[in-house]
């Protein structure tokens, strides 16, 4: 099983999210951004969090349209898992990969802390590991995750069961409390949340580390 | 040729950048500020010949984001 994780100027969660991969057990690989091609084979990407660009513009708005950024489509379009947590989730909406966008938390403030989430959806591999309804504990830290869409795709996204997690108790103002986000096939996850900070006994908490396993398991079934 | 671009949240997509500042603005004694919104000022230095459908194109593909922003370009 290989594994990429994509690095921007400004990410500093790519080392994380390649633990996080690797004691999965993907062989993984670092890709810089000005990479134009993904290794050979590779059955995940991880699109980590940080603040990749110094979020000029928009947050997630430059990497976007960087040289890698077609190599990551086109891996999305032939049905390659693509796993985006934080800066990650901004950069797939920028990108147009996931639908709606991330505006300011409501609060104004950055939030850095552990929140439950809602397990709402097991039908895809990244959720496949945990119970329908499941709650578990997982840090977020991010001053743009309020996410929001026109009412047309939250309804879409609802009534589609694309929602991957919700937050128990809304932090940062986000439409029904949406936290997590798949695409249509349900091999792209873009999440605020960090799985990869709850994956090691050391993390305080190892809630996310089922999240990678889920991954892992379809791959070696398929 | 210079040209600008004001990018702004859409109507209907809470400002809550806008809304600290008419809480500050109203803290400070500015009654009657009934409602704040804030955008960005783009400033473009573009070669003779650039044409609007340029601009716009550069505004569709990176310079707002349409999902909750709306722009305005002037020549």
């Amino acid at each position: 099983m290989k594994a990429a994780v994509l690095v921007f100027p400004g990410s500093n969660c790519d080392r994380d999210l390649a633990i996080a991969f690797r004691a999965a057990g993907f062989e993984t690989a670092m890709v810089w951004h000005k990479e134009t091609e993904l290794p050979a084979d590779v059955d995940l990407v991880g699109v980590p969090g940080g603040f990749s660009y110094g979020d000029y513009l928009r947050c997630g708005a430059i990497a976007a349209r960087s040289p890698i950024a077609a190599a990551l489509k086109a891996h999305a379009d032939r049905g390659g898992f693509v796993f985006a947590p934080c800066n990650g989730f901004q950069i797939l909406t920028e990108a147009g990969m996931l639908p709606g966008a991330l505006l300011r938390n409501a609060g104004l403030k950055y939030i850095c802390r552990t929140v439950g989430l809602r397990v709402e959806e097991t039908e895809s591999a990244f959720t496949s590991r945990y119970d329908r309804g499941q709650v578990i504990d997982v840090p977020i830290a991010h001053h743009e995750g309020n996410y929001t869409a026109d009412d047309e795709t939250i309804a879409r996204l609802n009534g589609e069961n694309l929602v991957a997690f919700r937050y128990v108790a809304t932090p940062n103002g986000a439409t029904d409390g949406i936290a997590g986000v798949l695409s249509p096939n349900r091999r792209v996850l873009g999440m605020m949340p960090h799985p990869e900070r709850a994956a090691d006994p050391l993390h305080g908490g190892t809630d996310g580390a089922a999240l990678f396993a889920g991954v892992a398991a379809a791959l070696v079934s398929a | 040729m210079k040209v600008k671009v004001t990018v702004m949240l859409k109507t209907g997509v809470l400002d809550p950048q806008g809304e600290a500042v008419r809480h500050a603005l109203g803290a400070m004694g500015f009654d009657g500020v009934e409602g704040v919104r804030q955008g960005k000022l783009i400033e473009l230095d573009l070669a003779e010949g650039t044409t609007e459908a340029d601009v716009t194109a550069m505004c569709e593909k990176l310079l707002a984001n349409t999902v909750i922003e709306s722009y305005a370009i002037e020549m």
